[in-house]
């Protein structure tokens, strides 16, 4: 689904110039649930960015979905965005005068499906995640983790193949976390496949498999047994801090 | 472009902001509004001007005589210069620059009307048939001096309404006998000027009364119209030519005011409406110029709107946003915002002016207002039409530098988490 070949990816202002993304190989496949995790500063915002075609990368190759994602000019970017990947975001970033139903459907109106329709759609999405009497709430009255459901319907409805989730726990409650992770495994259970960027351990702990960036370069892999301790080890110390 | 979508984002951030439009929207009808009011009184204090000159053909120049002042070769000044027939016949067959010739005869003395027992003293203007066109005279009933009148030497008359009704009250006087001095003068017709208090002038053929009165040849002066021209200078050009050619037959120096007076209208007329032609041009800089403080006033407020929105058209962006739909969302509520508050004012300075005109029409029909050089203060479709074109493209222009920066806007830098 995703193949990144040895991606450079630098940040010039004025005459400093920032290298962030120091070569980095990485290969997600189709249906896999995935974590970044790394310190800040390691890049995986910027590797976030460059895997939602947000940003545009210096040198390296970007294949996604075994197309290849280069130069695109922004209406291009955008086409593929909407018709590819589903964003989840820490702060929601939910339209504050539109209400829960509208801002579900946004995907679609970029889309261009008639009103009517791209509504009974959202409708369908929320009911989903059991948010239908709130429908013709505005987020202002919806609770934090009503919200991130909320967007992650967003995030949903245009069918994407990849869900990007850039902390979408960072601003919730432990249980509330829990709540929104379960959402998102059960997305994954679906075949989409889902990458998240969080710095919590127990968070990364809930994925299948934990991609640890350091200084622009992935440091660590953590699949199958190795996970498992990991786990064993997230819930058992306490003081564990690994990054 | 008609997208019921796009209207219902407008209007839903519209709603949002309602004071902001507002202010917005009101700076915009307020230049528009002050345009309107700028060039309807321009346009009233034109047409009131214009209403002045209206009495007369605007070309026309009138000719008396007087003592030369400047001797002229070889002859001394005091001299005293007299036009006759044989002038009439060079002006209206071979003078150049000439368009329409009435000659007057003065009739000597008090000449008393009378009617029965109804007497009075009233001005005599003795005429040719021109003078109707050229003076603008206006009849309520009957005819004018015509070409048999004058080769007849028929004693016909038409007098002013006062004269009418000093001398004949509610009896109709067409086809009646008054007398002027001992001579009966048949009425054909009846004249009135609707704008003037006094119509106590009564005409006459020129040649009946040149006979009559013994005026030999003589004319005391005469009435034309000129060519129709441009310029002040081609009108001077105009006038100093005609004093020549008459200069030429009586020998006097055409530059000699004393030895024949001349008034010219088109100079005066030309002159008068360049300085509203300038009056026009300032009305419209004025009036661009407080168009534009409005529309800068919607750039501005656009371009704080793009930056409170940033993240909005972020998050858009991120969901699949094309440039061109940001663009289209910004221009168009930058576009509906600069036209519907520009028509609003429209609407408003036209229909000021329009009210404006309703009460001086009024004040003109019940007679008053001589005194008010203001008419019609309105403003034509035509120039209404541009001002609203003015409107939508200036909307445009205030829409496009915030809607380029809002398609500018970069997702991550929107999106980024502070």
């Amino acid at each position: 689904m995703i193949v990144l070949n040895n991606v450079h990816k630098s940040y010039v202002s004025g005459s400093n110039s920032l290298h962030v993304l120091k070569g980095l190989n990485l290969e997600i496949g189709a249906g896999e649930f995935v974590s970044i995790m790394g310190p800040s500063g390691s890049g995986k915002s910027t590797l976030l960015n460059i895997l939602g075609i947000l940003d545009d990368y210096d040198e390296g190759s970007y294949q996604l979905d075994g197309k290849k994602i280069k130069g695109l000019n922004e209406k291009q970017a955008a086409i593929t965005r909407n018709e590819m990947i589903g964003f989840v975001f820490q702060s929601f970033n939910l339209i504050s005068f539109k209400n829960a139903k509208e801002n579900v459907a946004l995907p679609l109106y970029y889309q261009h499906i008639s009103r009517r329709k791209r509504n009974a759609i959202a409708l369908e999405y929320l009911d989903k995640f059991g948010l239908k009497e709130w429908a013709d709430h505005l987020p202002s009255e919806l609770s934090g983790g009503q919200k991130q459901r909320v967007a992650i319907a967003r995030a949903l409805i245009s069918k994407p193949k990849i869900i990007l989730a850039d902390e979408p726990t960072g601003a919730l409650d432990t249980a509330t976390s829990f709540e929104v992770m379960e959402i998102l495994k059960e997305v994954n259970d679906q075949g989409i496949t889902v990458i998240i960027v969080t710095h919590e351990h127990d968070i990364a702990a809930m994925t299948r498999k934990i991609i640890r960036l350091k200084d622009g370069r992935i440091e660590e892999t953590i699949i199958n047994g190795e996970l498992k301790m990991y786990r064993e080890k997230v819930r058992t110390d306490k003081t564990f801090n690994y990054v | 472009m008609f997208d019921v979508d796009i209207w219902q984002e407008i209007f839903s951030t519209i709603k949002k902001n309602k004071l902001r439009t507002f202010l917005t929207g009101f700076s915009v009808a307020w230049g528009i509004f002050m345009l309107m009011v700028l060039l309807g009184s321009g346009n009233g204090l034109q047409n009131g001007v214009k209403e002045e000159f209206a009495d007369n053909a605007v070309n026309i120049m009138w000719l008396w005589t007087g003592e030369t002042s400047i001797p002229y070769q070889g002859l001394k000044e005091g001299r005293e210069i007299k036009f006759n027939n044989q002038d009439y016949d060079f002006l209206t067959s071979k003078a150049k620059d000439i368009d329409q010739v009435s000659s007057r005869f003065f009739l000597r003395g008090d000449i008393i009307y009378s009617y029965g027992k109804e007497y009075g003293s009233f001005s005599t203007s003795t005429c040719h048939p021109t003078l109707m066109d050229m003076e603008k005279i206006k009849l309520t009933k009957g005819r004018f001096i015509n070409d048999l009148d004058m080769r007849e030497f028929r004693k016909v008359i038409v007098i002013g309404d006062d004269i009418r009704k000093a001398l004949f009250k509610e009896e109709d006087p067409i086809g009646k006998y008054l007398k002027v001095g001992s001579v009966p003068f048949k009425v054909i017709g009846i004249s009135k000027d609707p704008k003037s208090n006094s119509n106590r002038q009564a005409y006459m053929p020129f040649t009946t009364a040149q006979r009559l009165f013994n005026g030999g040849d003589r004319v005391h002066n005469f009435t034309l119209t000129t060519r129709m021209v441009k310029t002040v200078k081609e009108a001077e050009a105009i006038d100093n030519n005609v004093r020549e050619q008459l200069a030429k037959r009586h020998d006097f120096d055409p530059t000699d005011k004393r030895a024949m007076g001349s008034f010219n209208m088109l100079t005066e007329y030309i002159r008068t409406m360049k300085i509203f032609q300038a009056i026009k041009m300032f009305v419209w800089i004025i009036g661009i110029g407080t168009l534009i403080a409005g529309i800068v006033g919607v750039s501005n407020i656009m371009l704080i709107l793009v930056k409170e929105r940033t993240r909005e058209i972020g998050i858009r962006k991120a969901l699949g946003a094309t440039p061109g739909s940001v663009i289209g969302l910004v221009l168009l509520e930058s576009v509906l915002i600069t036209t519907i508050a520009g028509y609003l004012g429209l609407i408003m300075g036209v229909g000021l002016m329009e009210a404006l005109n309703f009460g001086l029409e009024r004040m003109f029909a019940q007679g008053g207002g001589d005194q008010i050089f203001f008419r019609n203060p309105t403003v034509d479709f035509i120039t209404a039409l541009s001002a609203t074109a003015i409107l939508v493209l200036s909307g445009a222009l205030a829409g496009y530098i915030p809607a380029r920066k809002a398609a500018n806007v970069k997702p991550i830098e929107a999106l980024r988490d502070e």
